[in-house]
């Protein structure tokens, strides 16, 4: 997104000491290592204001991700600019898309801020492409710790299986599903399609899967290749979270069910009986 | 502890919106409206922390910035539990078209600073859903450089401070709000709002609210980021229904191109 509003400068701020720095998209032409002892938002935000003091950058750019989207209005508020959320196109250097009302409006946007701050929605954009940088790397300190709020513990999901928001085949499960247990079905074809396997609010919402896998308006957005629903009736929040996907397929007995509305290629029968055929036949 | 919570009036989740011809934004008439979700889930937690001794609530107020219909969603907020309603009139679109995140984060701060002495907890929704911004709570506890607590699943006292479990984009993590004042944003599993029985919507109607004019705020209302058209997105080809799984494996290979 950095690379389609200018030609000029974009400069990197990193807080893991693990970055290649010498493997970067080309385009970057400086890299800010941070050192910051945890990623909230008290702390993050610290470092975004002290290196836009010293660098006046005009656009300040973070994903529209949850991590994103705690840390972005706070620095933003503190460098008194107000941020455009969830940008889906950039028209120029100032003027962006955005979709409200989950997805069934985009507005086209100017913003009149002296710096820009945009959260980006990563569906809507390539990925920049990497390769030999020399990017010139420089350091970043605190001068003292924020004593605000302390990072405590993470309970998070580890995965071997494509990334949700990234992966090009997403296979998604409801309330159809019946149980947690049934998502192994899922899981089996996902693995079978080399895809990622995601959820609406009623699975999770019923146990069926923890919550990083809800795909929807308050959930994840994806834009994969393939989507395939499974069991679920689509409710408007949920189609927010996967409408752009390429082609979707939708698996749910009920001919009724709002979603195919939205499938390219509906098939009404059974899961229980669809997704073990489905899968054996790839 | 004295705490505000923020609550919106927005077109209602199960709306279906159409946005108008002209360019200018959704169309509103006659479409029916309610408290923002969040918001909602946010009334909860906080009736919830007056209801535990522990935490020594001494007074629950609602907060909603809108025209007069928003005298209905106060009064919603009253009869969940909250003990008084401070209504911010005007009738300008608070659905991003006119006032925007920056200004209400504004309008909190002043609430706080000249209104309201001691407030040692926001509460507000992770995000309104029909701006769909999410800026307001970290907005106001950038502002006041207060500690802040996003998404949260879980808020539990502990000590001067909070302990929130908050989701984040691979699960959940738990960080430590080491002390009042705090803003936390509430996400969907935090609660299930209760219902305003009829008895609490009868007290509800006793209950204060406090109407100020925007005007009378010495903050800047114009939108820093103009809206220059809203428009549907382009609409999706129609889909077609298979008999077979063959059938659905055959269109994705030959037609859709998306298997080997």
């Amino acid at each position: 997104a950095a690379q389609k509003l200018h030609s000029g400068t974009i400069t990197l701020l990193n807080t893991n000491p693990s970055l290649d720095t010498s493997n970067l998209p080309p385009s970057v032409s400086c890299v800010i290592n941070a050192k910051a002892k945890d990623s909230l938002a008290e702390t993050m935000s610290l470092l975004i204001k002290k290196a836009q003091d010293t660098k006046s950058f005009t656009h300040i750019l973070a994903p529209g991700t949850k991590f994103g989207s705690n840390i972005l209005p706070r620095a933003a508020a503190m460098i008194d600019s107000s941020p455009v959320s969830d940008v889906i196109d950039v028209l120029g250097e100032d003027t962006f898309i955005r979709p409200i009302y989950a997805g069934n409006a985009l507005a086209k946007v100017q913003s009149t801020e002296s710096v820009k701050v945009l959260s980006v929605r990563s569906t809507a954009f390539d990925k920049a492409e990497l390769g030999a940088s020399s990017a010139t790397v420089e350091e970043l300190e605190m001068d003292e710790e924020q004593t605000l709020t302390e990072f405590v513990s993470a309970n998070e999901s580890q995965s071997d299986r494509p990334e949700l928001s990234s992966a090009s085949v997403v296979v998604s499960g409801g309330r159809g599903m019946k149980d947690g247990d049934n998502f192994e079905m899922l899981f089996g074809l996902a693995d079978k399609l080399n895809g990622a396997v995601g959820a609406s609010r009623a699975a999770v919402d019923a146990g069926f899967v923890p919550n990083d896998m809800q795909v929807g308006q308050t959930g994840k957005v994806v834009a994969p290749d393939l989507y395939i629903a499974v069991g679920i009736s689509g409710a408007i929040q949920h189609l927010s979270g996967m409408k752009d996907s390429k082609t979707i397929v939708a698996i749910n007995n009920d001919a009724e069910a709002p979603i195919f509305q939205v499938a390219d290629y509906g098939l009404t029968q059974d899961l229980f009986k669809a997704v073990p055929e489905l899968t054996e036949k790839l | 502890m004295k705490i505000l919570v923020g609550v919106k009036r927005v077109v209602d989740y199960a709306v279906k919106v159409r946005v108008g011809a002209d360019g200018a934004g959704v169309n509103l008439k006659n479409v029916k409206m309610s408290m923002n979700p969040f918001c909602e889930i946010a009334v909860e937690e906080a009736v919830k922390l007056k209801e535990n001794k522990d935490a020594k609530v001494s007074e629950v107020i609602a907060l909603s910035v809108g025209p007069k219909q928003c005298q209905e969603t106060l009064r919603t907020a009253l009869a969940m539990g909250c003990d008084r309603g401070i209504h911010i009139t005007t009738d300008k679109r608070t659905d991003y078209m006119e006032l925007q995140s920056d200004a209400i984060a504004k309008l909190f701060q002043k609430v706080i600073e000249e209104k309201e002495e001691g407030i040692d907890l926001v509460l507000v929704g992770k995000q309104a859903i029909d701006s769909d911004c999410g800026q307001v709570g970290p907005a106001v506890a950038g502002r006041m450089g207060w500690p802040q607590a996003t998404f949260a699943a879980k808020v539990d006292l502990d000590g001067d401070g909070l302990l929130v479990e908050r989701e984040t984009d691979s699960g959940t993590e738990t960080i430590k709000v080491n002390s009042l004042p705090a803003v936390v944003t509430c996400d969907l599993r935090l609660n299930t709002p209760r219902y305003a029985t009829l008895p609490n919507i009868m007290k509800a109607k006793k209950k204060k609210v406090d109407t100020y004019k925007i005007e009378d705020f010495d903050v800047d209302l114009e939108p820093k980021n103009k809206i220059l058209e809203v428009f549907e997105p382009p609409p999706r080809k129609e889909g077609i229904l298979v008999d077979d799984v063959n059938t659905l494996i055959d269109k994705l290979r030959n037609e859709a191109s998306v298997l080997q």
